[in-house]
């Protein structure tokens, strides 16, 4: 009943366990990744739990309004920002407690040497639509 | 075509074939694939006997499936065994099928979309719609809910459906007579209606809808206090967010918006309730809902009376959150020092807290703080009008102060 998000980082976020960068992994603990993540996904579109899940490219741009008539301005990309997030999950579940669970199982998709990475992702609640019955002074 | 007239005479369809021994989720598929023959068919030719035509199509539907299942399974044809399609009984009792999707062995978001279908008759896309999720997400969310409730039998009187799945487990029937389940099937019509209002279909009028079917089908005070308390709120639901979709506090609502002749009804629903002098939870904040509608004014109102049905509510349930909404009716009745001093005596982590604190600041002339807490509240807002409207606050505050 209430939707998160699950954010995994390129950068920016604390160093997982299981540090090593994918490119020094053999093809088959790729292999292996990729499968975790899509039996992941599965088993939630099973228990009525999925919402989304996207892959973002590490290379995008910034855009800002330049005025009126004239044509946005693009710059970047910036290698040195901090924060560079890689994709995200959305889930639909009963309690934070159950987000934390999933989260914790998603952070635990096998990267070298075939081991839990343990890597560290953001979960945020979304901002719901306002409830119908609001106590307080908001009535 | 009356949509909302079709999908009233779905729980008892569903029933009906429960009843004449089909499985509920084999029952439950077929009375959906009746729904929407129905709704192709019904405007060009339209039955003379609803319910009839729809226990009809749907048992022949189940019939049609149970056979194909069972032709796949090569298995004996057992159903020349089943009982001929008759007339549908006069007595409805759709009770138990409100019991069933609101069985406590599933999650509260199972047990709102299985009750939204099965009891609803609303379809799959228009659940995933409202919930905003994909429809295959609410597919399997309903189907779940619907192989953890077959086992369990509607109740002993409509017959037990037949056998269990392999490595299921037993579970015990017949629960479901007990008078306390009524109160798992209230917490689940609660959420429903509390859900607000995206998507296509009006969960609230939805669960009013829901409500007001199950108090025709039993007679206790809290079914009614539920009703009433949907009912109350529903009413000030225009006058609740401004044009821009901003939220309207209470105090500056344009009562002229208010629904009276849903307040009426519900406050007769409850006034009968109360009669009955078997008080719950949720008669309980239907008379705060009451009082607050009964108020021609936001100045006339009585919250002397409101703390007092507070106090009721926060014996009834024990809630923190009651008490934390205590503390603004006493910050009303009894001045914002009374109310800081109830609120210093609660957890400052539960939700609103900080919000109530702001207000309260406020109204005892501290702007600073109140400004301050505002923007604190809004960090935490769980939802986006609310943060909206604290964010508000806080800057309509700090450009006093600045002035």
């Amino acid at each position: 009943m209430a939707k998160y998000l699950l954010l995994k980082h390129y950068r920016g976020a604390p160093a997982a366990v299981n540090d090593v960068p994918m490119d020094r992994w053999t093809p088959e603990e790729i292999s292996a990744h990729v499968q975790y993540m899509n039996d992941f996904a599965a088993r939630l579109e099973k228990t009525g739990e999925f919402v989304d899940g996207q892959a973002l490219a590490p290379e995008g741009s910034w855009v800002r309004y330049d005025g009126e008539g004239r044509p946005p301005v693009t710059d970047g990309p910036f290698a040195e920002t901090k924060d560079l997030i890689a994709g995200w999950m959305i889930i639909d579940v009963d309690s934070h407690e159950r987000a934390v669970e999933l989260a914790g199982e998603l952070s635990a998709a096998p990267g070298a040497g075939g081991k839990p990475i343990h890597e560290w992702l953001e979960l945020r609640p979304f901002l719901t639509a306002s409830p119908t019955i609001t106590e307080c002074t908001f009535h | 075509m009356d949509e909302v007239l079709l999908r009233s005479l779905t729980p008892s369809v569903l029933t009906v074939l429960v009843r004449r021994g089909a499985d509920f989720a084999a029952a439950e598929d077929a009375v959906q694939d009746a729904l929407v023959e129905a709704v192709r068919v019904w405007p060009a030719d339209p039955p003379r006997d609803a319910k009839g035509w729809l226990i009809a199509v749907a048992w022949r539907k189940f019939l049609d499936a149970t056979r194909a299942d069972t032709a796949r399974r090569r298995r004996e044809d057992r159903l020349d065994e089943e009982p001929a399609p008759g007339p549908a009984p006069a007595v409805d009792d759709t009770l138990q099928l409100y019991f069933l999707c609101a069985h406590p062995s599933l999650t509260p978001s199972s047990a709102v979309a299985l009750t939204l279908r099965a009891v609803g008759g609303l379809t799959t896309r228009q659940i995933a719609r409202a919930y905003l999720v994909p429809e295959a997400t609410m597919a399997q969310r309903i189907s779940r809910a619907k192989r953890t409730v077959s086992g369990v039998g509607v109740s002993p009187a409509l017959g037990a459906p037949p056998g269990r799945r392999l490595g299921e487990k037993p579970r015990a029937r017949g629960r479901f007579d007990q008078p306390g389940d009524v109160a798992t099937v209230l917490r689940v019509l609660y959420l429903v209606f509390n859900e607000g209002y995206s998507g296509d279909v009006d969960l609230a009028a939805e669960a009013i809808r829901l409500t007001r079917q199950l108090a025709a089908q039993v007679d206790h005070p809290e079914v009614a206090g539920l009703l009433a308390l949907m009912l109350l709120h529903h009413a000030r639901r225009a006058a609740r967010t401004a044009p821009d979709g901003s939220l309207v506090p209470l105090a500056e609502q344009d009562r002229g918006r208010w629904d009276t002749e849903s307040i009426a009804e519900g406050v007769e629903i409850l006034q009968a309730a109360l009669a009955r002098d078997r008080l719950g939870e949720f008669q309980a904040q239907a008379a705060i809902a009451a009082l607050h509608a009964d108020a021609p004014t936001a100045e006339e109102t009585d919250w002397v009376q409101i703390v007092e049905w507070y106090d009721e509510l926060a014996r009834l349930t024990d809630s923190p959150v009651v008490r934390l909404n205590r503390a603004v009716a006493v910050g009303e009745a009894d001045g914002p020092r009374a109310g800081l001093a109830a609120l210093a005596a609660l957890d400052a982590s539960l939700p609103r807290h900080t919000a109530v604190a702001a207000y309260l600041h406020e109204r005892d002339g501290d702007l600073a703080t109140a400004a301050r807490l505002y923007a604190e509240a809004a960090q935490k807002a769980p939802n986006l009008a609310e943060r909206d409207h604290l964010t508000r606050q806080a800057a309509r505050l700090n450009a006093r102060r600045c002035r």
